[in-house]
């Protein structure tokens, strides 16, 4: 088997050290995290992690369960890069006058999607969003102009065939949770949203 | 259900308001959760709850150990052979680090404790204040769950979650670790609610009804179907669900060191321990079968030996309450989530009345050329030195296998595992998964007090006596009546035997001196003996059970004496040797 990216997306409840118990499973196992953020979710008090790491599909799997052991994680999910829309966010800081004199800069960036948020005299940082070779890009195009400092969010991801996680919650406060919940892997074919 | 609540319980589970300290509340829940015994040592941090316990000695008994390692294995011990939670108080800092090795154990080997540690005040931390550790960090990895308490409303409904968490489900430690100011601070408390749900965990996976069906026809199917299991039968209390499964499908069986006692060892389908040093048949025929059922069990490597050959002819059929155990080291064809209290009379139904006679017979030709070749030499030598295994042949004559046994870790534990009797369930208490030397002393401690009735022998090296020997003092102050055998080779025995025979007898610091045994236990005022000769050894084991009281006996055995069979590290399970000419 081999390797890909996955995106791993974890639902818990927001309590203190759950994001070191997640951490430790991944460093545990020598696995590099190759980007990590937690966000609340459209269920106030649920929390979402999303975490993207390089590895097989059956590691992957294994990581998901060990995870979803974990007394307050909902659910964890794995996906591959074509069953979620993702995006990460990235900041550029350029000397203002190199971009005054250079139309040119200022057609390049339009061109990349990035927008000023913030205009100094001495600099103006640019804003844009999209998948990592697409921020890395505009890094390239703008290094011949002083790029004095860039940095780049965590991924954000949500899985094309997901229904949220609204209807899920109200099964789990159950007492005797449907199948929703507690399902199976084996059940029936593996649908497009691997799930645990 | 109020009907099977002692008095204490009841009184704790009414719901009269009263201002009650965090201490207090811990003392209240204890009680309201059936807690009678606790393993535990004070210190500055854990000071009030230890105020407060003064006053509830009538309802709590507390065990001062000698050191926190060994409250937590007492507790390992007490939980094991009672099936009950095991409960552990330790201060902060040092007390709670020396709690580290236990929970680990625990956690491994699904040992349901809950320890409470001390904490530094609240406004404390972070600060590096006197005997500060980030407990909850240092335990994250080992502990099924752990939670901080700063405020004192929070006790009531953390430490029923504890409990909730430790015990149901697969099983595990818990650490909750409650800052000073929240033992002290006083809060309304109206009664004890126990937790029997939380949202984002379940401790049972659903029964799917069409596994069960799969696995019941791979398992008519079969000719040569071969059941393996674990803890998991005990922890789930499905012993006699188990029997019936077994009995009718008339499947030959053999345990993993965990899963020892499930049934009795003498039961006519029960074929042995699996594992490194467990018995040649099982092994060797995991390569063989056709169907292997693997009942609560997790194909440890110590189990398996070399995965890629192993059992690669068979369909597996995979009985397990935790999903992350399936598939996670053997490929299940069949995968049965759930309880097996749950899931064993649901196969059993289905499955034929069956008795596979020439199949059952490998099994008895493996056995006699295992007895041939390693059991009646080590049972019934005929060379003047003793031997680990007849010391353990003459205690089954003695206690008829009703004794509970407590095994450290090494030579000796291997043996004890391999020859003893066991007539009853939860008779096996020994650190199977992480392998702790030390453990056996305390637990056997925490195994007397959870089951006072029963006979508790903790049969121990010369190396791991002298790891928690401390203990000792507990035994003297308290008083369980735990029989204690120390086998001594005058070596570290297991780590002695591997460099001989893959380090070409490179004896490298495996020599240890021991002290006087006997007279470090007459210290403590405990009776003892040692014996070198096999005229004594009858005697002097009888004279161990019979004593009213604590007793040691040590017991001088062959220094160069090696365990076999033996599954060689990085060898698969077949290639399993029956002594050191084979290796
Ligand atoms: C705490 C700990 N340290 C080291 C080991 C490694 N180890 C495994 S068995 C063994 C030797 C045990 O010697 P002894 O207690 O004398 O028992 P024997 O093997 O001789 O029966 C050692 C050192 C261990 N299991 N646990």
């Amino acid at each position: 088997m081999s390797k890909q990216e996955y995106t791993i997306t974890v639902y818990t409840e927001n309590q203190i050290g759950l994001l070191a118990r997640i951490a430790i499973m991944f460093s545990r196992r020598k696995i590099n995290i190759e980007s990590l953020n937690t966000s609340s979710s459209e269920v106030e008090s649920v929390h979402r992690f999303t975490i993207v790491i390089h590895e097989t599909e059956e590691v992957v799997r294994k990581l998901c369960r060990q995870i979803e052991k974990q007394v307050e994680v909902l659910k964890a999910y794995y996906n591959t890069d074509d069953e979620i829309v993702w995006q990460e966010v990235a900041l550029y800081k350029v000397p203002t006058d190199e971009i005054a004199e250079k139309v040119k800069v200022e057609r390049l960036l339009r061109e990349n999607g990035a927008r000023a948020v913030l205009i100094r005299k001495d600099y103006t940082i640019f804003e844009t969003s999209g998948h990592r070779d697409e921020t890395d890009k505009l890094i390239t195009v703008l290094e011949p102009y002083g790029l004095i400092e860039f940095v780049r969010s965590a991924r954000v991801a949500i899985i094309k065939n997901s229904e949220g996680f609204h209807k899920k919650l109200r099964d789990f406060e159950l007492r005797e949770p449907g199948e929703e919940v507690v399902e199976n892997e084996y059940l029936g074919d593996q649908e497009h949203v691997f799930s645990m | 259900m109020l009907s099977t609540l002692n008095q204490p319980q009841k009184a704790a589970l009414q719901t009269k308001t009263e201002e009650l300290s965090g201490s207090e509340i811990v003392l209240r829940a204890l009680i309201a959760e059936g807690v009678e015994t606790i393993f535990g040592y004070p210190g500055g941090a854990i000071m009030p709850i230890y105020d407060a316990l003064y006053d509830y000695n009538d309802q709590l008994k507390h065990i001062l150990v000698r050191h926190e390692q060994g409250a937590i294995h007492a507790a390992q011990g007490f939980a094991r052979i009672s099936g009950k939670c095991g409960v552990v108080f330790a201060t902060s800092g040092p007390g709670a680090t020396n709690l580290v090795t236990g929970l680990a154990d625990a956690q491994i080997d699904s040992t349901p404790v809950v320890c409470i540690t001390g904490q530094v005040f609240a406004h404390l931390l972070g600060t590096d204040a006197f005997q500060e550790t980030d407990v909850i960090n240092i335990t994250t990895p080992i502990t099924k769950w752990n939670y901080q308490v700063t405020d004192a409303s929070e006790i009531a409904e953390v430490l029923a979650k504890a409990f909730y968490i430790a015990k149901s489900g697969r099983p595990g430690p818990v650490v909750i670790d409650i800052t000073k100011n929240a033992q002290i601070q006083k809060v309304p408390f109206s009664g004890y609610q126990p937790c029997n749900h939380i949202r984002s965990y379940r401790p049972k996976p659903i029964v799917r009804k069409e596994y069960i069906q799969e696995a019941a026809k791979l398992i008519n199917e079969a000719e040569r179907p071969f059941v393996i299991f674990g803890q998991g039968v005990i922890l789930g209390q499905a012993e006699n669900e188990f029997l019936k499964f077994i009995e009718k499908g008339g499947l030959p069986a053999a345990w993993t060191i965990m899963g020892m006692s499930a049934i009795p060892t003498d039961h006519p389908l029960g074929v042995g321990m699996l594992g490194m040093h467990g018995n040649y048949g099982p092994n060797l025929l995991t390569n063989e079968c056709d169907v292997l059922i693997a009942v609560g069990m997790r194909f440890d490597d110590r189990v398996t030996g070399r995965l890629d050959k192993y059992a690669k002819q068979a369909k597996v059929i995979h009985l397990d309450i935790d999903p992350a155990e399936i598939d996670k080291n053997v490929k299940a064809t069949v995968p049965v989530w759930g309880d097996c209290k749950e899931t064993l009379p649901l196969l059993t139904e289905l499955i034929e009345q069956k008795t596979y006679s020439t199949w059952l017979q490998k099994f008895e030709d493996c056995k006699l050329k295992e007895q041939q070749k390693v059991v009646v030499p080590e049972l019934n030598p005929t060379s003047d030195i003793m031997t680990m295994g007849e010391v353990i042949r003459v205690l089954n004559e003695l206690t008829e296998g009703n004794a509970a046994i407590v095994t450290d870790v090494g030579q000796h534990q291997m043996v004890a595992c391999r020859y003893a009797n066991m007539n009853q369930s939860k008779s096996n208490i020994t650190s199977g998964g992480l392998g702790t030397m030390g453990f056996a002393l305390p637990a056997a401690i925490g195994a007397k007090f959870g089951a006072p009735d029963r006979t508790v022998v903790a049969v121990i090296g010369d190396g791991g006596f002298q790891m928690t020997l401390q203990e000792l003092g507990t035994i003297m102050q308290f008083k369980p009546a735990v029989k204690i055998l120390i086998l001594n080779n005058c070596f570290l025995g297991m780590v002695r035997q591997w460099q001989q025979l893959f380090h070409e007898r490179r004896y490298s610091f495996v020599d240890i001196t021991s002290p006087d045994f006997v007279q470090v236990a007459k210290g403590y005022y405990i009776e003892g003996a040692r014996i070198s000769k096999r005229e004594e050894l009858k005697d002097a084991v009888k004279k161990m059970l019979d004593h009213d009281g604590s007793y040691l006996l040590e017991v001088m055995v062959g220094k160069e004496n090696n365990v076999f069979p033996m599954v060689p590290q990085g060898r698969g399970v077949a290639e399993i040797v029956l002594g050191a000419d084979e290796v």
